[in-house]
């Protein structure tokens, strides 16, 4: 059992990895694109916030097995 | 972009054994002593349960009882103070000739004839059948008391802004800004012309979601957007939606995609007809995990100090404490952002959802 949990936070810290880099990406290039393009910063942001929630949705349900088996 | 040299790597690789090796030395040390385990109280406070429970344990806690409905044959209604906290099934409470106990939190109807709870060595109930359990819980009264707020605030505010024709005030102002962001910002750029038909549902989606998230901050409070359940009914409502408004084009694109060779139809059929159910299986998730996590975080710093103290003692307890509490104030208010955040994201994924079921091609 205690192995299992081990296992699984050890899932759930891969899924965190996972996010952080995708979610690091989406925001550095949106922040990035602000830069360059100043006038279409609001049009940036909802798009970025779409795709990290989209990250963040695939990372969760990692999160949520890694829960459940621990 | 990533370069390692194999000595970093060796010396990486043999730090982290020598870690490991170490921290499971001192485990087998400490494992004498009876460490607080705190899975069990966050648990507790993460699910939902027959009554509401502030603080304390057991006959001494500091509760409040909610009505349990249940139908078996007839209605029974009855207090979950009468089963005086007891959930372990040793408590019968008798209620129109049925008998009923309640087994963590979960209300069993015992079977003709019998006086005790028996379990079998899994430790399930042997003598006992679930009758339909439709009760005030914890998260049903919560519920209810954001309804009975957003009915106040928003027949306030709609009364006043009839009437109103200059600038908002008082709570109108604070209330005006966020419908026309929604209206502005989310609804009107992902679905077009045609917004006006769902903005009264997506308005009502995301003031439900926030008001939800902020109670659910409070000490004490329910976790009402962290049950899966609740985020189940929202995007089963969010995928009746899309699908219903869903027009000739977005059904074309499922059962029929354009420019994808006859041979691979089989394939992407099925794959689009699994897309129609994964985008709100993603919504009731997503809204789920973030809840249920940022509680899990607030709670798991608070339990630390109470680790400390049956670990290490109370000199650890008391100045870790501090520590702890700063850490918990910085969480509550990323958990603040992280409901406005989530009230924003699912009204916007619902409003794109239904924007692309019902965008018109030329």
């Amino acid at each position: 059992m205690a192995t299992i949990t081990g296992i699984a936070a050890i899932g759930a810290g891969l899924a965190a990895i996972g996010a952080g880099i995708g979610i690091g990406r989406i925001g550095g290039s949106a922040l990035e694109s602000m830069a360059r393009q100043p006038e279409h910063s609001s049009m940036i942001q909802t798009n970025m916030i779409i795709a990290a929630a989209l990250v963040e949705g695939v990372a969760l349900f990692g999160v949520v097995v890694a829960l459940l088996q621990g | 972009m990533f370069t390692f040299s194999l000595q970093k790597f060796l010396f990486t690789f043999a730090f982290f054994a020598l870690m490991t090796t170490t921290s499971y030395a001192s485990k087998s040390i400490e494992e004498k002593t009876e460490t607080y385990n705190p899975v069990p109280s966050i648990m507790h406070h993460i699910s939902d349960s027959h009554e509401w429970h502030f603080w304390g344990e057991g006959e001494n806690s500091f509760t409040i009882a909610l009505p349990i409905i249940l139908y078996t044959n007839t209605l029974h209604v009855f207090m979950s103070s009468e089963f005086h906290h007891n959930e372990d099934g040793h408590h019968v409470v008798e209620n129109k000739g049925n008998k009923f106990v309640n087994v963590h939190g979960k209300i069993y109807l015992l079977n003709n004839g019998e006086f005790t709870t028996q379990f079998d060595e899994n430790h399930h109930v042997k003598n006992a059948t679930t009758p339909l359990d439709i009760s005030i819980t914890k998260n049903v009264a919560s519920m209810l008391i954001g309804l009975i707020l957003l009915l106040l605030i928003f027949v306030v505010s709609g009364v006043k802004a009839k009437k109103n024709n200059g600038a908002p005030y008082g709570l109108l102002s604070f209330l005006e800004p966020l419908v026309l962001f929604v209206r502005d910002d989310i609804v009107k750029p992902n679905i077009g012309k045609n917004y006006n038909k769902f903005l009264p549902y997506l308005l009502t989606l995301f003031f439900f979601i926030l008001i939800n998230n902020l109670l659910g901050l409070l000490p004490g409070s329910a976790n009402v957007t962290g049950n899966i359940a609740i985020t189940l009914v929202l995007s089963f409502i969010t995928l009746i939606v899309t699908n219903i408004s869903g027009n000739k084009s977005y059904w074309g694109h499922i059962f029929n995609p354009p420019g994808v060779p006859l041979a691979l139809m089989p394939i992407m059929i099925p794959i689009e007809i699994v897309g129609i159910f994964t985008k709100p299986f993603a919504l009731m998730i997503r809204l789920f995990a973030n809840i249920s996590a940022g509680h899990i975080i607030i709670l798991s710093l608070i339990s630390l100090i109470f680790m400390a103290q049956s670990g290490l003692g109370d000199l650890a307890a008391w100045s870790l404490s501090p520590v702890a509490v700063i850490f918990v104030l910085f969480m509550d208010l990323i958990e603040v952002l992280v409901a406005f955040l989530q009230a924003y994201i699912f009204t916007l994924l619902t409003s794109l959802f239904i924007g692309l079921a019902t965008v018109e091609h030329h």
